[in-house]
């Protein structure tokens, strides 16, 4: 594989189990030394396409290429080349932290002193040093998560899978593996990740595929993707019904929740039109005030056109 | 896969599964536990008539022989115990997220299995050696060599490798660590249908045809031998075969279910 070859080259590829399709003809090209992000909700068939990518599971039909190699007929090719974390913790609970280090090196076939040297070094950059000696079953969740991937990176992979690798993680975590990511792109790996997350995606990827029922709705840069979807809303809310009902007036386009007294614009992203909506307002009619940027449903719903009465997850097949 | 990477990932594998033995030794024990209970339950509770029922003893034989004649089935049951407790193991090891993440590294992956194998046959000899000395502590008495005790001891072992390559299969086949637990029972139950508590001798025909011919009959009556010092037969070969064919078998079964890339 030279350096301008595709790390990942994927044509056609399906995947159903029985009837129930999961894959339905994904085409993929993740250029080397790039972060791709494969974004969609729960059952979109991101894990699916993971797992086929990374010799879990058989692929249906289509071409898959990775690193090169074919992973139906030079899976030991694939492996040699990639490193994966899942959403599932992937440590040895009753091993220490060193321990589990210790044990990708041995497999990775470092020698001795350069696995001793290695797993030192991870331990450090991971902020594992003080936990090093501790069983990973007695670590935090931000602690599980840092070893994981410090145990995929432990023997230098060409190209890493993260499959929702900040699910459940609190931001300052969070922030933490994405600047171990990019990191790791610095150093000319390619990444290809999974997530729910418009920012994690937007923070990391070069590209983003948005994945849909098995199906690539969308890909481009983050900055493509955003201009396909309306900047997210502004929301206001009312003290008395008089207020909501004249600014319910000057903005056709809003929708008004009488009830709870809010009224919903939809924005644009800029500051113009958060200007627009708030010289309307009077201060004394208004309790509070929420702007949202566009989040996953928006993206979503831009996307797939899908109302918004017939929430996007429940007609995904699981 | 070259030859070199096999042992190296077999040894790294061995390993971990002995750093599991010991950071969980409860499993360890409830697996000693159990043969030691039989012991004490067959020697003290039906060990006098069963005892008196011994032939070639003028008279019939006494509590005292009974211990010596039940032990080598009950090392052997020793055996089959460690056995069960890898199934459990193998299962359990099974539904943790690392084996996922040891699936796609370019290792030689059935060294996951060796090193509960392997790991199995340590624990089996470990748990040979309380047990042995719990007979010891009993009473038992043998005139035995140490060549033979050699013997003995790599006869357990050999057993101990072939049923593990089983068990681990079963372990493998489970499609829960309940079902795994479940599946090797038959290693508990059939050395009662052996030469292991009574000689086959005394079962009626049909029932006694089967305890001699089935496979752990010429593995307790070789260990006897070896362990009272007696002359062994043609059974030690017969042993001996059963032992490579189980281990073969098993060791094929669970390579295979292991190796699958799964549809699903």
């Amino acid at each position: 594989m030279t350096a301008t070859d595709p790390a990942i080259e994927v044509s056609g590829l399906t995947k159903s189990y029985g009837d129930h399709t999961v894959l339905d003809g994904v085409d993929l090209t993740v250029p080397t030394g790039t972060v791709y992000a494969l974004l969609g909700p729960n059952g979109a068939g991101k894990t699916t396409i993971v797992n086929i990518l990374a010799t879990l599971l058989a692929p249906g039909d289509g071409e898959i290429r990775v690193a090169g190699f074919d992973v139906r007929r030079e899976p030991a090719g694939v492996r040699a080349a990639i490193g994966v974390t899942g959403q599932f913790s992937a440590i040895d609970e009753l091993l220490t932290g060193a321990e589990n280090l210790r044990l990708m090196a041995d497999l990775a076939h470092l020698d001795r002193a350069r696995a001793t040297t290695a797993v030192t070094v991870m331990l450090e950059r991971f902020d594992l040093a003080r936990a090093a000696d501790r069983r990973a079953q007695t670590y935090s969740g931000g602690e599980k998560r840092r070893l994981d991937l410090a145990m995929t990176l432990i023997a230098r992979p060409r190209l890493i899978f993260l499959d929702e690798p900040t699910a459940g993680l609190d931001p300052r975590s969070r922030r933490d593996l994405w600047a171990i990511v990019r990191e790791q792109v610095t150093g000319g790996v390619t990444v290809l990740l999974t997530t729910q997350y418009l920012e994690e995606a937007d923070q990391l990827a070069d590209r983003i595929g948005v994945l849909d029922g098995g199906r690539l709705v969308a890909e481009g840069t983050a900055a493509q993707l955003k201009r396909r979807v309306p900047g997210g809303h502004v929301s206001v809310q009312f003290t008395d019904a008089a207020g909501l009902a004249a600014a319910a007036a000057a903005h056709p386009a809003a929708t008004a929740d009488a009830e709870a007294l809010t009224l919903q614009v939809p924005g644009d992203g800029s500051i113009a039109g958060l200007r627009r909506v708030l010289d309307g307002l009077d201060d004394d009619d208004v309790a509070g005030l929420t702007v949202s940027s566009a989040d996953l449903d928006d993206v979503f719903l831009a996307l797939t056109g899908r109302a918004a009465e017939a929430p996007a997850a429940e007609e995904i097949p699981a | 896969m070259s030859a070199t990477y096999t042992v190296r990932d077999s040894a790294t594998m061995l390993r971990r599964n002995l750093l599991h033995i010991r950071r969980y030794p409860s499993l360890s024990i409830m697996l000693v536990a159990q043969p030691i209970l039989f012991l004490l339950l067959f020697v003290y509770v039906f060990g006098g008539t069963l005892g008196a029922g011994l032939p070639g003893q003028q008279g019939g034989g006494d509590r005292g022989d009974y211990l010596v004649f039940i032990t080598p089935g009950i090392l052997f049951m020793t055996v089959t115990s460690v056995a069960l407790g890898t199934a459990i193991s193998t299962a359990t090891d099974m539904t943790t997220g690392i084996i996922a993440r040891f699936r796609t590294m370019n290792i030689a992956r059935v060294s996951v299995l060796t090193g509960h194998v392997l790991g199995a046959v340590i624990r089996t000899g470990f748990a040979v050696v309380i047990v042995t000395a719990f007979a010891f502590l009993l009473g038992f008495r043998s005139d035995a060599d140490p060549l033979r005790w050699l013997g003995a001891i790599g006869l357990l072992l050999l057993i101990a490798f072939s049923l593990t390559w089983l068990t681990v299969g079963m372990g493998l086949a489970a499609d829960s660590v309940e079902t795994a637990s479940n599946t090797p029972l038959f290693l508990v139950i059939l050395p009662f249908v052996s030469s292991a508590f009574v000689p086959t001798d005394a079962m009626p025909a049909g029932l006694r045809q089967f305890a001699e011919y089935q496979p752990f009959t010429p593995m307790i009556n070789t260990l006897r031998a070896l362990v009272t010092g007696a002359a062994t037969d043609s059974d030690r070969w017969l042993a001996i075969g059963w032992c490579v064919a189980i281990a073969l078998l098993g060791y094929l079964w669970s390579r295979r279910l292991f190796l699958r890339v799964p549809a699903t």
